[in-house]
């Protein structure tokens, strides 16, 4: 009886530990990027779940097909994001940029909140339901199919960054913002793109999520304190990091929230992220 | 200054100027609290709200298990607070920047959930403090809010006196020989981690010192409503809105923002439409992209707001 549980309860964390990976993975790239916390990640991610529920709402379309608009319209609000207010902080104190992206936090739910109602909606019938049965551990396929997309998305962006000359390009930035400057870098330009990819990546993995999860206006809070503590254990700015991390974290969860008490699950989750922090401040995967 | 606001209450004798007054006291003693901490000090703290829940429980608590009055609670909860400072204190103070900001964000969460699911103090349910008559000794008063108004003033008062009594002293030099370079204090002999533990320990009393005002003002408590991640944002926006550091900054802050958020909550937010707070959010965009100085910014220029 223990160990199908054990099974049971491993793949379903490993599972949300996939989307909790995606949503770090933005996270990470900004912050690791240019140094700047983004409080409002996780409502970047409410902006996709809500963009694929009304285009399943309204016309029909299925969260797989609105992905990519979900994808490219998160891209351009994070340029936007950028441009409009992040450029305008990069040389102010710690707390001003804190709060500049805490204020848009506020805002976002908040314009989600009064358009969309503080109610709770679900995407139903969808081109995938029911579960694959692999003898008496039940995956089902909607929390498995977001998965699969969360690991591809995250694997283009691992390859994007460590494999071609734009990735290269905002890791040297990452690395010394003057010194890749005068190598010919338009920094400015990598900033918009860290925001632009970043943002697109909680896009996404709102669309997955909106698959199987609630959509209400203060989903980001949840998922934004994930992601924090998934971009800490798996050490600033590292994708792979933020990738074992986020799978971690989910499989902590399901644990916890298994054998111990789903209301304190995630007690257990900032106890690791307080954990890392006093003893492995550079990360699970990190080297000092 | 300190005439008219004794004045105000007697002018303004509706129940709205005279709770507007009563926030605005509360919310400018919270800031200045952490002011102490994370102006003078630099140690951005985005758990404050941990103190002020501790501070509110235990005034709720003793009434509700011992019956005894309020007053005790507060003292006890300023102690209880204080301790947990050292506690959240110790291994903080380790991290720096935004390592320090997101730890005390995750403790405060940390609380947040442990009290929802610890049935002793009420669990997601909450506390209700017994009614009673009007008395001092219970610190309850329904039909005026004339005491509240007093003590909360008090309250602000006290805050201030502390901040300034630092600011003049010698510990309030090492505050901000830390806040500007913790090494080169350090390296001139200043126990860096024993001034940030003195100051979280203030900080925390003081915050507690609210949470248990807050408690008897409202006399109703639960996790959302005292251990909220909002109040421990909240109280840093009203600084850094004034001006981080200063005396006054605090102040300056919650007397603009908290009567324009009460304005907009009861003139367009009235039906929980959330339109209050999105003009909330789009103002805190604003004044850090607009003036990351501080309004008191404004005002000084060169100064080190």
């Amino acid at each position: 009886m223990f160990l199908p549980e054990l099974a049971q309860s491993l793949l379903s964390g490993v599972l949300m530990g996939l989307i909790f990976a995606l949503v770090a993975v933005g996270l990470t790239l900004i912050w690791g990027i240019m140094d700047i916390v983004n409080f409002a990640h996780g409502d970047f991610l409410m902006t996709g779940m809500y963009l694929s529920f009304w285009m399943y709402s309204l016309w029909g379309i299925d969260p797989l097909l609105s992905l990519p608009v979900s994808g490219i319209f998160l891209f351009f609000l994070g340029v936007v994001v950028y441009q409009l207010i992040i450029r305008r902080i990069l040389g102010a104190p710690m707390l001003i940029q804190i709060f500049a992206t805490f204020g848009l936090m506020i805002l976002m739910r908040y314009v989600a909140f009064y358009f969309f109602t503080p109610n709770y909606r679900t995407i139903q019938h969808t081109f995938l339901s029911g579960s694959i049965d692999l003898g008496g551990i039940y995956l089902p396929v909607p929390q498995l199919a977001a998965a699969a997309g969360a690991f591809l998305t995250t694997g283009a962006v691992y390859v994007l960054i460590h494999r071609t000359r734009i990735g290269g390009a905002l890791q040297a930035t990452a690395e010394d913002r003057e010194a890749a400057a005068l190598m010919g870098i338009d920094t400015d330009r990598m900033f918009t793109l860290a925001w632009g990819i970043g943002a697109a990546t909680a896009g996404i993995a709102g669309s997955l999520l909106s698959i199987f999860f609630y959509i209400f206006p203060e989903v980001g809070g949840i998922f934004g304190l994930i992601a924090f503590v998934a971009v800490t254990l798996g050490g600033f700015g590292n994708v792979a990091g933020a990738f074992v991390a986020g799978i971690l974290i989910g499989v902590i969860e399901a644990l916890a929230g298994h054998f111990y008490d789903p209301a304190l699950k995630t007690v257990f989750v900032y106890a690791l992220f307080l954990g890392v922090l006093f003893f492995r401040p550079q990360g699970l995967l990190g080297v000092k | 200054m300190l005439a008219a606001a004794v004045a105000y209450p007697f002018v303004f004798r509706k129940p709205f100027p005279q709770d507007l007054a009563i926030k605005i006291f509360l919310f400018g003693g919270l800031a200045s609290a952490w002011n102490v901490l994370g102006g003078f000090t630099g140690q951005v703290s985005l758990g404050n709200a941990i103190f002020f829940g501790v501070g509110a429980y235990a005034t709720a608590v003793v009434q509700t298990h011992w019956g005894w009055t309020p007053w005790v609670g507060m003292v006890l909860g300023m102690g209880v607070a204080c301790g947990v400072a050292f506690v959240i204190g110790y291994p903080c103070f380790r991290l720096k920047g935004h390592y320090f900001a997101m730890a005390t964000l995750a403790i405060g969460e940390v609380f947040s959930t442990l009290f929802m699911n610890w049935q002793w103090v009420g669990g997601a349910v909450g506390v209700y403090i017994p009614l009673r008559d009007d008395t001092w000794k219970y610190f309850q008063f329904g039909t005026t809010k004339l005491p509240y108004y007093y003590v909360t003033l008090a309250f602000l008062v006290l805050a201030l006196l502390i901040s300034e009594g630092i600011l003049r002293s010698r510990m309030g030099y090492y505050f901000r020989a830390i806040r500007e370079d913790q090494d080169a204090a350090r390296s001139l002999g200043v126990s860096a981690r024993g001034y940030k533990l003195s100051a979280i320990g203030i900080s925390a009393m003081i915050t507690s010192l609210g949470g248990g005002l807050y408690a008897q003002y409202v006399l109703f408590i639960d996790p959302p409503s005292v251990f909220p991640m909002m109040l421990s944002i909240q109280v840093v926006l009203l600084a850094v809105l004034g001006g981080v550091g200063t005396l006054w900054g605090p102040v300056l802050g919650t007397v603009i923002l908290i009567p324009l958020s009460e304005f907009t909550r009861i003139y367009i937010g009235g039906t929980g439409s959330g339109l209050d707070l999105i003009a909330y959010g789009f103002l805190i965009v604003l004044v850090s992209v607009v003036q990351p100085r501080g309004i008191l910014g404004f005002f000084r220029k060169g100064g080190n707001a």
